[in-house]
């Protein structure tokens, strides 16, 4: 039986655990609200890309002059995955699962005789894929210390991605990361960047055909990477956005957990304190009946 | 007859409403787009929108490149960046516009796609500057 006085110590702990994780669930919550903003404040330009892509890559896709970015390079050997995860931790299975996934893929990839290259965003993902796979890493990136994400960001990133692509490093590139489904739902999702999957059913709602200032494959070189910009935007955003959710949902649980613990404590407290109570009685008592 | 236009960048919804008259900095030359424009897709270098009501300039702002879709009843522009004309710094214009011509500088001469994007930002800072002179 533990002493009354380390009884008293560990409740004082997990009664301090659990004001750190509700304030913790109360920030990310904030957080979420202002992530959650800037992901909407975002898809206007995203529907609008999508529909001009439509519109653009259809008459062009078949072309041989057809910029890489839209094709690809023809073969598919060299594998680009861009595994997108938190800067923290604290969040339940969040970062973990996009590792998860990423390696998975890596494997299956090897497992088919093709290269592997990986491009970790975000701390987490760098420290969970580095454990195995670090041979296969070419960089990575992350926004620790930063308030927001903006699209510079994201634009950086794409560039990256292109000029790698210029440089015949790789082939196809994959984006791993969580997609914001719900606050409590966040699904490792995997995307193909390049070549750019085009969107379906030809020129969706083209009911004009369009005319093109200048030329449709000047315009594609420069819509393309914007386009790529966006979609890794998109994907930096809802991370964010999920990563909120998820340490709200792994937060709201340890808070619970913690009020569980805090009860049994207090009860096996109790117990031991009326134990006490009782033996000094019969002390008493039988000392009396002594006399 | 109003045409509905719309400026968005990539962070959000800058500008929604119904003018008469726009004029884009489309990449050959400017363009103004009342209603009734054939459908097209332009390209934009780094300029000034000019948004016309009752004939008169209401409006300006500066972009450093996009695109725009003109329909007949509506204009929709993805600015990469804009922002209003009297806020444009020209600090900023001309921090880029000495980046731009450094990157042009050190870019290799045969590499057409290079060379045609650092001068293309080139033209966007100038715009910039001009911008913020104006």
């Amino acid at each position: 039986m533990p002493s009354l006085k380390s009884l008293r110590v560990r409740i004082n702990s997990v009664k301090s655990t659990q004001k750190i994780t509700s304030a913790m669930k109360m920030v990310a919550a904030s957080k979420l609200r202002r992530a959650q903003t800037q992901a909407e404040a975002a898809r206007p330009y995203a529907q609008r890309m999508a529909r001009m892509m439509a519109s653009l890559g259809a008459s062009v896709a078949g072309s041989p002059t057809a910029p890489k970015l839209l094709v690809g390079t023809g073969s598919d050997k060299v594998h680009l995955l861009v595994a997108v995860a938190g800067d923290r931790g604290l969040a339940g299975a969040f970062n973990s699962n996009v590792g998860r996934m990423a390696r998975g893929l890596a494997r299956q990839l090897e497992a088919e005789g093709k290269t592997v290259k990986i491009l970790a965003i975000g701390r987490k993902s760098r420290d969970y894929l580095r454990r195995e796979l670090a041979s296969r890493m070419v960089g990575d990136v992350n926004f620790v210390g930063r308030k927001s994400i903006g699209f510079a960001d994201a634009e950086a990133i794409a560039n990256r991605i292109v000029g790698m692509l210029h440089a015949g490093e790789f082939d196809v590139c994959t984006v791993i990361y969580n997609r914001f489904q719900s606050v409590i739902a966040q699904i490792p999702t995997e995307m193909r960047l390049i070549p750019a999957p085009l969107p379906e059913g030809n020129e969706a709602g083209g009911s004009a055909s369009y005319e093109f200032e200048p030329d449709e494959e000047t315009m594609l070189a420069r819509l393309l990477p914007q386009n790529l910009a966006i979609q890794i935007y998109r994907a930096l955003l809802e991370t964010n956005a999920g990563f909120f959710g998820s340490q709200m949902t792994a937060m709201d649980n340890a808070t619970r957990n913690a009020g569980d613990m805090i009860k049994r404590l207090t009860q096996n407290y109790n117990r031991a304190r009326q134990a006490n109570i009782t033996r000094e009685l019969i002390e008493i008592i039988s000392g009396a009946e002594a006399v | 007859m109003p045409v509905e236009l719309e400026i968005v960048s990539p962070e959000k919804l800058l500008l929604s409403r119904p003018v008469e008259m726009v004029v884009l900095p489309a990449y050959e030359g400017e363009m103004g787009v009342l209603q009734g424009h054939s459908p097209m897709i332009v390209l934009l270098r780094g300029g000034m929108i000019r948004l016309y009501d009752g004939g008169q300039v209401k409006e300006q702002l500066y972009v450093s490149g996009g695109f725009a879709e003109v329909t007949p009843e509506r204009v929709t522009v993805l600015a990469t960046e804009a922002t209003p004309a009297a806020d444009v710094s020209r600090a900023e214009g001309e921090k880029r516009l000495a980046a731009a011509e450094a990157d042009y500088a050190a870019a290799d001469k045969s590499d057409v796609v290079l060379l045609d994007a650092a001068m293309d930002r080139i033209q966007s800072a100038r715009a910039m500057v001009e911008a913020a002179a104006a």
